[in-house]
């Protein structure tokens, strides 16, 4: 018997028809962060997107790193690495929660035929010093969205809010296909051969692999050095960017605000992040270091959305030069003029 | 005189928020029309996830005008040579009357003006559009949010409102949202909308019609459906859960239930594990047979009318089933490290930041406990020094179990589970190994007022250690629970001890025993952060002081008058204090009692008086030649009974006692009818005040007598 359709989707339609759905409500399509995260919710996305007054609309898939969850591949719903699909809306507009419900119509859920309840879970992520309320959306007593109002991220006050859908996606996909174990939810389908390849077949060696990575073999030593490499560049920036602008500085960083990488600011703070996590898995943090490392990622990233709440401010109030704006269209058009050149 | 109907519609309300706001919000509504002098005749209150309504039956459709007497100016200013004065035109107009009709009154500071202003009764509607959002936006929730606005704050967003008077609506504004006549029915069985044609039952009906049912009904439909789905097996029932009860009726809006199905091989697992999965982490009720053993059964309630399909119940077993099988899957890994392997992990679990790792505390509650146990040994109570210095050792082991990593709520409860499982220490007797898993087990009890407290003496000193090392430990750090902040809810660990110590009936003392417990962090790195001795204990003995009066109180049901009397007398012994009370108690309705009551007032403030007048009493009583009669056979009576009053204390008779006491009623109030002890001369009364404190110290060994009500006791 099958919860859904005789025909349900594969792992790969689910995402599609998801951001489908989503695109066709006015959502930016994004790719993944390229970065590591452990949840979508990291991602510039997400953590950069939701503070200062901009309205935003944008869907992604974020594959999300957890060394800790690591089971080798040997457990039948634990991963690694899993994936979520990532909404944010802000404002989030008066219906969202009826929109919601028809996303789950777009992936094949009848819900006159299924249980659905939003069960109070209120959102907090310590190192980002970010927290919302929401719900956990159960379908048939199962846990298949977050859905978020955030309230704070990075320790600043939002206005307006956002709201943060994450569909998880292998339990969806599992459900879908009355499969008991994540790892034989089909991925794809061969369209002429109807041959199917399977979850287990795209990422069982990722997480085999990473966990014995993460668990056994990471050296604790040079995670650390990492660690406080990408720490001491990011507060470096930081400090740049707080100090008061000096034009003598090579390159001209300080002309405008708008030039100054905070996105690489925060792309270092991700890094630190992720390297915590491993260390945290690898057990090479001890008690009194656990606190104290927490908090050190977490000044960074706190930090980092100070320093982006004032750089969006000054560039609305007109402070720019003529700099290109480091996140909207005009990047796009720099990159790919300096970038073709060297591009083969 | 119209109905009116306010409802809230709101996103889903978390459930353990609902009856509280539920309630608050009628009570406000209630207190607003009285207010208002607008008071209805009937008041019923209607919530759901996604509503908060107030139904009230007939209120004044205004109210009713009012005509008060202001008072003015005094008739010597506002009369000169019989004319008014601007003082007495200024009042008449601010009074809205002609001068002529001003009046004069009399009052002891002499003769003003006043006037009587007539106050226009406002329509219900007015009032109501005026006063009810501030109403609205003060009803508490544990977590709120904002939206719209920030400031603005309810605890989810608003989504629609009703409010009406009849059939009219109200022009009511809340969080931006304007009240009408539309509400919503079931988000699955209804098409959305529900128009409400006016106040009153007319409500509840259109939303029965919309598949949205009232607490009761949605109550009543629950039991029917657990008792029918139940009935499908024999010889089972559904195990009774008033919580999970509360809980599903307020995530429903139309419930129903269907039956799923386990693996019986799950039944392997400990009941404990199984029961948590369905219940907390599922909200499923379990199903068991007469003799109360699980069966391989669960019912799920559900918020819709039925499972056409089966494919409702197909989900939840899914679940189930990858549920169970991880908590199996945790309970096997488990196994292959045992609890002894494990202790040395906690070095890597935080306990608290700055008061260290759990290996610390283990090795902090090991010692408490074994001076603990010396105290009860000491009092020839039975109890093993040895089981609870091994289970003191792995109580906290399970904190590195997968399994409680994964189900935090089994703490303790795994551990007694793992130690049970595992051959601890062949050398030890299975009895021994035994009780020292049952100690484990036990050792988080009792989690509420409510909850038992451990089964056995040595689980019984491991939960008292545990948590007064716990609270030592804050307490030094100033982290002193205050209002509703006590994030490491430390008042419930108290009532806990406090609970323990009553119930195994321990001679601790509190104070003492607190003492002991920060003893144990001399020489951390966590006592430089210590506040100095002195500021702690004065600390906790408030602390525990404030827990044993609600414990006394709240929990044993003693009178306010009685716990205080008694805690005046003694608040360290905990078995002591409930011995007293319940003597007090016995003795309380004797008028000897009223009498000697009002003695010791009375006999206290004499002494009060002379102490701060600075006359010293003489150091003991004697028979002096001056003495008077009634003096002298107040002091033969004490001779006499002292010793007996004493010898009852000491045995901790205290009922004994006190009828003892009772008997000094005649010979103290002849005393103070006969004897004034505050005469001339010196000697004489040094010795009446000697006399006197002898007394009252007799009296307030076991309670202080002053502090009983005597007010309306016969």
């Amino acid at each position: 018997m099958n919860p859904a359709k005789p025909n349900p989707l594969t792992f790969q339609e689910l995402i599609l028809r998801l951001q489908a759905f989503w695109a066709e409500r006015g959502c930016v399509l994004q790719q993944p962060y390229d970065v590591e995260v452990g949840a979508g919710t990291m991602a510039p996305e997400t953590f950069l997107r939701v503070l200062g007054p901009k309205p935003y609309k944008v869907a992604y898939v974020q594959p999300s790193r957890r060394p800790a969850d690591g089971r080798y591949g040997e457990n039948p719903n634990r991963l690694f690495k899993h994936m979520q699909l990532q909404v944010i809306l802000k404002p989030p507009p008066e219906n969202v929660q009826e929109l919601y419900l028809e996303s789950l119509g777009a992936i094949g859920i009848d819900l006159r035929q299924h249980d659905i309840k939003f069960e109070e879970d209120n959102w907090e992520a310590p190192t980002l010093s970010a927290w919302g309320v929401g719900w956990q959306v159960m379908l048939d007593g199962l846990e298949i969205t977050q859905f978020t109002y955030f309230q704070q991220c990075g320790g600043v006050d939002l206005f307006p809010i956002s709201v943060e859908l994450t569909y998880g996606l292998e339990r969806i996909g599992a459900f879908l296909q009355d499969v008991d174990s994540i790892y034989d939810i089909v991925w794809a389908r061969d369209p002429e051969t109807g041959r199917a390849t399977t979850y287990g077949d795209v990422r069982l060696a990722d997480e085999l692999q990473f966990s014995v990575y993460n668990f056994e073999l990471a050296d604790v030593e040079k995670t650390w050095k990492h660690f406080e490499l990408c720490e001491a560049e990011c507060k470096g920036l930081l400090d740049r960017y707080a100090a008061p602008k000096d034009k003598t500085e090579g390159g001209g960083i300080s002309r405008s605000k708008s030039r100054f990488p905070l996105l690489a600011a925060y792309d270092l703070c991700l890094k630190c992040s992720h390297l915590f996590n491993i260390l945290d898995a690898r057990g090479a943090i001890s008690v009194t270091e656990r606190v104290g490392v927490i908090a050190r990622v977490r000044a960074l990233a706190v930090g980092i959305a100070k320093a982006w709440v004032d750089q969006q401010q000054s560039e609305a109030a007109g402070e720019k030069l003529d700099e290109p704006d480091p996140v909207v269209k005009k990047v796009h058009t720099k990159r790919s003029e300096k970038l073709s050149p060297v591009g083969l | 005189m119209p109905d009116f109907l306010l409802e809230i519609g709101c996103e889903e309300i978390p459930a353990r928020m609902i009856d509280g706001a539920s309630q608050e919000l009628r009570e406000r509504v209630v207190a607003l029309l009285i207010r208002e002098r607008l008071a209805a005749g009937g008041i019923a209150g209607f919530d759901t996830p996604r509503r908060l309504a107030v139904l009230a039956s007939g209120i004044p459709a205004a109210q009713s005008d009012v005509t008060e007497q202001v008072n003015g100016p005094s008739v010597t200013v506002a009369y000169r040579d019989g004319q008014p004065t601007p003082a007495a035109h200024a009042f008449a107009k601010k009074s809205g009357v002609d001068v002529s009709q001003l009046e004069r009154i009399t009052t002891a500071k002499g003769e003003y003006l006043a006037a009587k202003v007539t106050k226009k009764g406002r329509s219900a509607g007015e009032i109501l559009v005026e006063n009810l959002p501030k109403e609205l936006s003060s009803i508490y929730w544990p977590k709120n949010m904002y939206w719209r606005k920030a400031g603005e704050r309810f605890v989810r967003p608003v989504r629609w409102v009703v409010a009406m008077l009849d059939g009219e609506t109200i022009p009511l504004e809340f969080d931006g949202v304007w009240a009408g006549m539309t509400s919503r029915g079931h988000r699955m069985l209804s098409q959305g909308a529900v128009t409400i044609s006016r106040a009153g039952s007319a409500y509840v009906d259109a939303l029965r019609a919309a598949k949205v049912l009232g607490r009761s009904e949605r109550e009543q439909q629950i039991r029917k459906g657990l008792d029918s789905a139940t009935r499908t097996i024999s010889g089972a029932r559904w195990r009774e859960d008033k919580s999970l009860l509360d809980t599903v009726m307020n995530l429903t809006e139309f419930p129903s239930v269907v039956m799923g199905g386990f693996d019986p091989r799950f039944l392997a697992l400990p009941e404990e594990v199984l029961v948590t999965v369905m219940r907390d982490h599922q909200k499923y009720f379990a199903v068991e047979d007469a003799e109360h053993k699980l069966l391989p059964h669960f019912l799920a309630v559900l918020n819709t009318d039925c499972d056409r399909n089966g494919l409702i119940r197909h989900g939840n077993e899914r679940v189930l089933r990858a549920r169970f099988s991880d908590a199996r899957f945790f309970w096997e890994t488990d196994q292959k490290r045992s609890l002894l392997e494990r202790l040395d992990l906690l070095r890597h679990v935080t306990f608290q930041k700055d008061l260290g790792s759990y290996h610390e505390k283990t090795r902090r509650v090991q010692r408490l406990c074994s001076w603990l146990s010396e105290i009860v040994k000491q009092s020839r109570m039975a109890i093993r020094p040895g089981v609870i210095h091994k289970a003191a050792a792995l109580a906290k082991t399970d904190l590195t179990t997968e399994l409680v990593k994964e189900f935090t709520e089994l703490q303790g409860i795994v551990g007694g589970l793992y130690a049970r499982a595992q051959e601890l220490d062949s050398s030890l007797p299975e009895a021994t190994r035994f009780a020292i898993a049952d100690a484990i087990y036990d050792h988080y009890k009792p989690e509420s007022t409510e909850d038992e407290v451990p089964r056995s003496m040595e689980g019984a000193v491991l939960s008292i250690g545990d948590k007064a090392d716990t609270i030592a430990g804050m307490f030094s750090l100033g982290m002193i629970p205050s209002g509703s902040k006590d994030p490491f809810a430390l008042r419930r660990q108290a009532n806990g001890i406090v609970k323990v110590i009553a119930e195994k009936k321990l001679p601790l003392r509190l104070s003492d025993m607190m003492r002991d417990a920060r003893a144990g962090y001399q020489g951390s790195d966590a006592e430089k952060k210590f506040v100095d001795d002195a500021k702690f204990s004065e600390s906790v003995r408030a602390f525990f002081r404030e827990r044993l009066e609600f414990y006394l109180k709240d929990v044993r049901g003693y009178a306010y008058d009685v716990v205080k009397a008694v805690l005046a007398a003694d608040a360290e012994g905990v078995v002591d204090a409930v011995a007293r009370a319940e003597a007090v108690k016995q003795v309380l309705h004797m008028a000897e009692f009223l009498a000697i009551g009002a003695a010791c007032k009375r006999m206290r403030n004499i002494l009060r008086q002379a102490e701060e007048k600075g006359i010293e009493p003489a150091v003991k009583f004697e028979y002096l030649p001056e003495a008077a009669e009634e003096e002298k056979t107040l002091m033969a009576y004490m001779e006499r009974t002292d010793g007996r009053v004493e010898a009852h204390r000491h045995k901790k008779e205290y009922l004994d006692a006190l009828l003892l006491l009772s008997t000094a009623r005649e010979p103290v109030d002849k005393f103070f009818d006969k004897v004034m002890v505050m005469v001339e001369d010196k000697k004489v009364r040094a010795n009446r005040l000697a006399l006197l404190r002898t007394l009252l110290k007799e009296f307030s060994t076991i309670a202080d007598f002053s502090e009983i009500v005597t007010e309306g006791k016969s």
